[in-house]
């Protein structure tokens, strides 16, 4: 028996070992969590005045319509400078990040974005006067992207 | 390539308008393996830049996790009649324009 101990502890390391292998090509929550300290630079993240349109349930992860649209008046006093999305899931952490000024009157960006996998989105929006607000929404992908379309 | 640019041609003065922006690219994200099992490189666009009158008025870097012909669509206030042009860049040199001509009255 003391024979076959090590043997299994090996086994199980490599089964481990396999099964974490995949995991790796993901980023996880926590580098979502430091992508977003990355730009926040330690701010503390406020929920509210960020609203984060996303359809709650994806065939295709492929193409998913995504509308992030903040509270804001726009004004040169009192605007958002920048929208940044990132992603729990995908191979790297980030979505996109977006330079806004007051000319744009409302702070409301839309685009579609790809989801490798079932997963929460975050949202973060930075305002002129250095505060930094949040929205996050959970999407259920039943098709992944990158698994088709294999040219 | 193909870009479609949506601008009003017309506008009020100080009336906020919506601009959407469509341009055709696979944004291959360099993750996915191809027929022969080798890794695909990545070739996405990463950076639109949209000018009015020569003045920056919206900047987007993108990732891969933007959906192959990137969609992107923003506001911006009617100030005076010009042109709104966009410009995008990516990897392997990419580089593409389109404009597009506002009326303000």
């Amino acid at each position: 028996m003391t024979i076959v101990q090590p043997n299994r502890r090996l086994f199980l390391a490599g089964v481990a070992l396999v099964t974490l292998l995949p995991g790796a090509a993901r980023a996880t929550a926590d580098e979502m969590a430091a992508a977003i300290r990355a730009v926040t630079g330690g701010q503390p993240l406020r929920r509210g005045r960020v609203k984060l349109d996303l359809p709650p349930l994806v065939e295709n992860g492929s193409t998913v319509p995504l509308r992030v649209s903040v509270d804001s008046p726009m004004t040169a006093d009192d605007h958002v400078t920048a929208i940044h999305v990132f992603n729990e899931k995908n191979p790297q952490p980030h979505v996109f990040h977006a330079s806004l000024s007051p000319r744009a009157g409302k702070a409301i960006v839309s685009t579609r974005i790809k989801l490798g996998d079932s997963q929460r989105i975050v949202a973060v929006a930075e305002m002129s006067g250095g505060s930094f607000w949040t929205a996050s929404a959970d999407v259920i992908v039943t098709l992944a992207a990158c698994l088709e379309d294999l040219t | 390539m193909t870009a479609l640019i949506n601008v009003p041609g017309r506008a009020k003065r100080g009336e906020i308008v919506e601009i959407k922006a469509l341009i055709s690219h696979p944004m291959e994200t360099g993750f996915r393996p191809g027929a022969n099992g080798s890794i695909i490189p990545r070739n996405i666009i990463d950076t639109l830049r949209c000018t009015y009158n020569g003045a920056e008025i919206f900047r987007m870097t993108m990732t891969p996790a933007i959906a192959a012909n990137p969609f992107v669509s923003f506001f911006t206030t009617a100030t005076e009649s010009g042109t709104i042009a966009f410009a995008w860049t990516g990897d392997n040199g990419f580089a593409a324009e389109e404009s597009a001509q506002i009326t303000v009255e």
